[in-house]
């Protein structure tokens, strides 16, 4: 049901790098669960309203006032490269 | 005195601290010393040294908790080679109330990669093995935490249940597990897996020991806006019958196809027991339930395609350093997650893409409301659901890794409550084949007590001897 060309397509969209040699088994194995789960089609769902999320959480704000919040250098300390007190990452367009 | 402390229930060890017969730092260092000589890959990381001693009700009774937990200066990887080495700077809720309870944190426990799997074999830390045969899996994704606590290598365990993750490796491990109502426990500081469906509870070796710990820890969390207020005292369950109680047995769905004749036999037992003590039995039917697996496999993936992309090689873990910052991201996922959790990334993305979003994702929407809708309609007329935990007794190590399909059906039973946010517990029913097998009662949202008081009546008539796993009872 996916093809190499739709995998690469999902793939950009969830930022992951699948390699040559992976690309044949994941679209096989994807494939097997899309099978899978497509028996929900199945299902008479007219006038069924979607359920996102189970309870009321409708009304759950909390006071909004100021309180501490992490130290920059302690949110900062498991980063894998810091510069000037932010996150540093390489450049979008390359060196 | 080692063995006679091996043998206490965590209740047991914590009122025998709290009369003063037992010194906290000899009960810590008991566990703390079994923990740091296991032999199952159930942790993966021991404390040196106890903490700074907490008075409270749980008394010094050290807990091992998955690793899905951020505890601070602790490491907490979620079992992914993308969080290797990541010491949170703070600590999840469930974690911190039960510290403030008095439990001191004993270990940190392996578990399947972000939670997503039933096996545990999706670690990057290696597989963990089952205690009462070391050829097979502990079940997941709690694997580490019901090893453990079967093992005798921890008195009880924090573990986490999106559809099955502490019921099901419980039932594999023959011990207690209970998946609370949702909202009940807060996530804040639970690496998250899917949002609406993740929850924390209790693995123990009994049912009274489950309940004590999870007195501790529910409540609204201000950090956790979908966390809400338990509406009563969670009791200590002392009861020994079960008149004008009826069970619910979802009769399609326990005599389908895939069950294992032992399992069956033991859930028959178990009904019979069930009978002996006052229990009505009837028949009833999920009709959705086959659905509800499908369902499942489509909004928990979702929610963590969502969720996962946070881990980008910026603010944590692992990065791969590329050219572009683009590639980064791309590359550092790419080396980061395991083949399961890429499965389900792209599963996710794929079912919220353009195009396909009512296909799947919506349509599995509704079907969740008609399992919560049917879960309902049969807790009108009876007070819980039963059904065996698990279609099987623990599996062979690599039995179904080939095929991801065959090990999504070990969730057949634990996904529907796990849908409707209804809570459920997994109690051992006795063995099969020399290995263990759980019972699963479940009841409507916030029936807790309930469950656990039935849970208890059936857990002291079955009598199950749980001590083969800790290596004997010497």
């Amino acid at each position: 049901m996916i093809d190499r060309d739709e995998l690469l397509h999902v793939a950009r969209l969830a930022r992951l790098a699948l390699h040559e040699d992976e690309l044949d088994a994941t679209a096989a194995e994807l494939s097997s669960i899309l099978e899978h789960v497509a028996v929900i089609e199945e299902l008479d769902l007219e006038g069924v309203e979607p359920t996102a999320h189970i309870g009321d959480v409708s009304d759950s704000l909390r006071a909004d006032t100021a309180r501490p919040s992490l130290p920059r250098d302690v949110a900062l300390a498991p980063a894998p490269a810091v510069r000037d007190d932010g996150f540093l990452v390489p450049s979008p367009q390359g060196e | 005195m080692a063995d006679e402390i091996q043998e206490l229930s965590a209740s047991a060890a914590a009122a025998a601290i709290a009369d003063g017969g037992l010194a906290r730092a000899e009960l810590f260092e008991h566990y703390r010393a079994r923990a740091a000589g296991d032999e199952l890959n159930a942790f993966t990381w021991v404390a040196e040294q106890p903490p700074a001693p907490v008075e409270g009700p749980l008394s010094g009774v050290p807990v091992a908790v998955k690793d899905l937990f951020c505890t601070e200066g602790i490491p907490s990887q979620a079992g992914s080679k993308i969080l290797a080495g990541y010491c949170p700077p703070y600590t999840a809720t469930a974690v911190a109330n039960l510290e403030a309870a008095g439990a001191p944190v004993l270990g940190k426990t392996n578990q399947d990669e972000f939670a997503m799997g039933s096996s545990n074999e999706n670690s990057a830390f290696g597989p963990v093995l089952n205690p009462w045969d070391h050829s097979r899996v502990p079940g997941g994704s709690s694997g580490g935490s019901a090893a453990a606590v079967a093992a005798g290598l921890a008195p009880w365990a924090l573990g986490t249940d999106t559809g099955g993750s502490i019921r099901q490796p419980a039932a594999l491990c023959g011990i207690v597990g209970l998946k609370p109502t949702y909202g009940a426990v807060s996530r804040y500081g639970m690496i998250a897996f899917a949002s609406s469906l993740d929850s924390a509870g209790p693995l123990t070796r009994d049912v009274a020991d489950a309940a004590l710990f999870y007195r501790h820890l529910v409540g609204r969390d201000s950090a956790d806006a979908t966390s809400v207020a338990f509406p009563e005292a969670i009791e200590i369950p002392t009861g020994e019958r079960l008149d004008g109680i009826t069970l619910a047995v979802p009769t399609g769905l326990v005599d389908g196809e895939g069950i294992e004749a032992g399992v069956r036999e033991s859930f028959e037992a178990s009904l019979e027991t069930a009978r002996s003590l006052g229990a009505t039995i009837v028949g009833c039917e999920i009709p959705s339930a086959r659905y509800a697996l499908s369902a499942y496999y489509v909004i928990a993936p979702a929610e963590a395609s969502s969720n996962l992309a946070r881990f980008d090689g910026v603010r944590y873990g692992l990065r791969v350093e590329e050219g572009r910052l683009d590639e980064m991201y791309t590359e550092t996922r790419h080396d980061g997650f395991g083949a399961e959790v890429k499965r389900r990334i792209l599963i996710g993305t794929y079912a919220l893409s353009s195009g396909y979003y009512d296909a799947y994702y919506g349509r599995a929407q509704r079907v969740r409301t008609v399992v919560a809708r049917e879960l309902g309609a049969i807790f009108e007329s009876a007070d819980f659901i039963v059904t065996p935990t698990s279609p099987t007794v623990a599996f062979g190590l690599g039995d179904r890794t080939a095929d991801p399909l065959s090990m999504y059906l070990s969730d057949l039973f634990t996904i529907p409550m796990s849908l409707a946010g209804t809570p459920a517990i997994s109690i051992p029913s006795g063995l099969s084949e020399g290995l263990p097998v759980g019972l699963q009662i479940c009841g409507p949202a916030f029936s807790e007590n309930r469950i656990l008081g039935a849970a208890h009546a059936l857990e002291q008539a079955i009598g199950f001897d749980g001590s083969p796993a800790r290596g004997g009872a010497s």
